[in-house]
């Protein structure tokens, strides 16, 4: 009976797409970003996905926003999330912790930060763990500076984490996952798939079974994170990978796992690797 | 509340008497004093902008009256000419009296 | 039945078809925003046409609405928000040196009409008005 139930309510919250989702479709427009250094290209269209991808074709999640949303991302200056980029180097440029360094005085410029994005999250052997952005930034405030670590999801580190992420914008996201990855890539691909919440449902019910279709009135995305993090026209700031999978979980109305969590790590792995070959693409801007 | 930081566009060098645009942005929260805070229960108070003006060699260009339905980090765009090379200066003035500013020097050429 | 009621709504041909209808201000604006209007004009006429307001047909989010407008030959031109729950947004000024044109980004509490009034260089008044229908109630990709 249960399941006859919930099987009737996804019916019910994806009607309204029945018969137009191919009117209601994503945008055939390509994204070229207008940056301080010239024309970035961003690759948000994947005809042919690696081999063993669950779908047929991949696509950023700034093809299925509106196009006045679209636009947004298509200049740095008309970028909202480039605010808090800039507030990230400043802080790369200001000491902090006992070692009275900051993150320029070993690292020197952001651009030595180039390609990390794209192969994130990954295996790390000497901290025996998989490491994401946010992982190693924390870590070298301790270590290297002396300094807290920041708020996992909080702004000063998301905000890191999109000045970091920036200097790879425009590489195709290329995350491993075998080799010792591949238990945490397998946790995350059984979360993937696991429903859960009072609306039972799981990730792939979304966005590998509807994407392309209206929730009530959200175009649903792939929910792809090569765009993270995201600025949202929701809240007004930039939202991390980990703080997105959060409201998703409530939206289901599931009780969501932490914030910097080992499952929402293996669950960015696994989803990051659904995504490789799109376009590191952040700070992207979304509803 | 991370510092407040004007950001503008402003080509470095124009045509005399030919029309450019002029981007500008600024991080602000706008708290509209409409929404309540949801542990007390209690009205937010209005912080916003109020006002925005561009003035060149200190003559006005453009300038705004801001009410609270402008978005978080105010966005305005226009689009301006000039006859001489000079200093195009802007000013934000927040609800709490603070004043941002920022200045770009044009060329013509 | 009810599913062809929703495809209707949902699609966005329809919605286009609406906000392509002219609005009669007398019986469309609230009070408050014909208040606003009012202390604007002074009382004076305001006649249509000579101004353009674009705005999305649909926002996907309230909180961040992208418009501009544009009136040949205006010193001032003010933005109401017909549903918010004080209808006035901004107001902008534009001497010689300035373009009588200007974009922002604004709050709609819902879906309604947008409104622009532009005071010319001669006195005299002029205003356009757009639907927006914004979305609520969805995930956000």
């Amino acid at each position: 009976m249960k399941r006859i139930m919930t099987s009737a309510m996804i019916g019910g919250l994806f009607a309204a797409s029945l018969g137009f989702a191919a009117q209601a479709g994503e945008t055939k427009d390509s994204l070229v970003i207008n940056s301080e250094d010239g024309p970035i290209k961003i690759i948000t269209h994947v005809k042919n996905p690696p081999a063993g991808s669950p779908l047929p074709e991949l696509f950023s999640g700034w093809v299925f926003r509106s196009k006045e949303t679209r636009a947004l991302e298509t200049d740095d200056f008309d970028n909202p999330g480039m605010i808090f980029v800039e507030q990230a180097w400043e802080a790369w440029n200001t000491p902090d912790g006992k070692a009275g360094k900051s993150c320029a005085d070993c690292h020197g410029e952001p651009s030595s930060m180039k390609g990390l994005r794209a192969v994130l999250p990954r295996w790390d052997d000497k901290q025996a763990k998989l490491m994401t952005i946010e992982d190693y930034i924390n870590w070298s405030r301790v270590e290297h500076m002396g300094a807290k670590p920041w708020k996992y999801g909080g702004g000063q580190l998301t905000s890191m984490v999109a000045l970091i992420s920036l200097q790879s914008r425009g590489m195709p996201v290329n995350v491993k996952t075998d080799g010792p990855a591949k238990k945490m890539w397998e946790l995350g691909k059984k979360l993937y798939y696991t429903r859960v919440g009072q609306l039972d449902m799981s990730c792939s019910n979304c966005h590998e079974d509807n994407y392309g279709k209206y929730i009530r009135a959200d175009h649903l995305s792939q929910g792809q994170i090569n765009g993270f993090p995201a600025y949202r026209l929701k809240n007004a700031k930039l939202n991390s990978v980990h703080g997105r999978f959060k409201g998703c979980m409530k939206n289901i109305r599931a009780k969501p796992y932490k914030v910097g969590s080992d499952e929402f790590r293996a669950l960015e792995l696994y989803v990051a690797s659904r995504g490789n070959g799109l376009s590191v693409e952040a700070p992207s801007v979304r509803n | 509340m991370a510092k407040i930081k004007p950001r503008v566009k402003v080509p470095k060098s124009v045509a005399a008497g030919e029309y450019f645009t002029v981007k500008t942005l600024i991080n602000h929260k706008m708290e509209s004093g409409q929404r309540k805070d949801k542990k007390t229960g209690k009205k937010i108070p209005r912080k916003i902008i109020n006002y925005f003006e561009a003035t060149f060699n200190g003559k006005p260009v453009f300038s705004v009256d801001i009410q609270p339905a402008v978005s978080s980090n105010p966005f305005f765009q226009f689009s301006m000419k000039i006859e001489e090379a000079g200093k195009l200066a802007f000013k934000w003035v927040d609800d709490d009296g603070s004043v941002y500013e920022t200045a770009k020097s044009i060329k013509i050429g | 039945m009810n599913l062809s009621r929703r495809q209707a709504l949902a699609f966005g041909g329809a919605v286009v078809t609406v906000s392509l209808i002219p609005i009669d201000f007398a019986k469309a604006a609230s009070d408050a925003t014909m208040a606003d209007i009012k202390s604007f004009t002074g009382g004076a006429s305001v006649a249509e046409g000579g101004i353009e307001l674009t705005t999305p047909e649909i926002a996907e989010n309230g909180n961040t609405v992208p418009i501009s407008v544009s009136a040949p030959g205006a010193v001032s031109i003010m933005i109401l928000a017909d549903g918010n729950p004080n209808p006035g947004v901004a107001t902008f000024h534009f001497s010689d040196m300035a373009e009588p044109s200007a974009a922002t980004r604004i709050r709609l509490a819902g879906t309604q009409n947008v409104i622009a009034v532009a005071k010319m260089a001669d006195g005299s008044f002029t205003q356009t008005s757009r639907s927006v229908k914004v979305t609520i109630g969805g995930c956000g990709g």
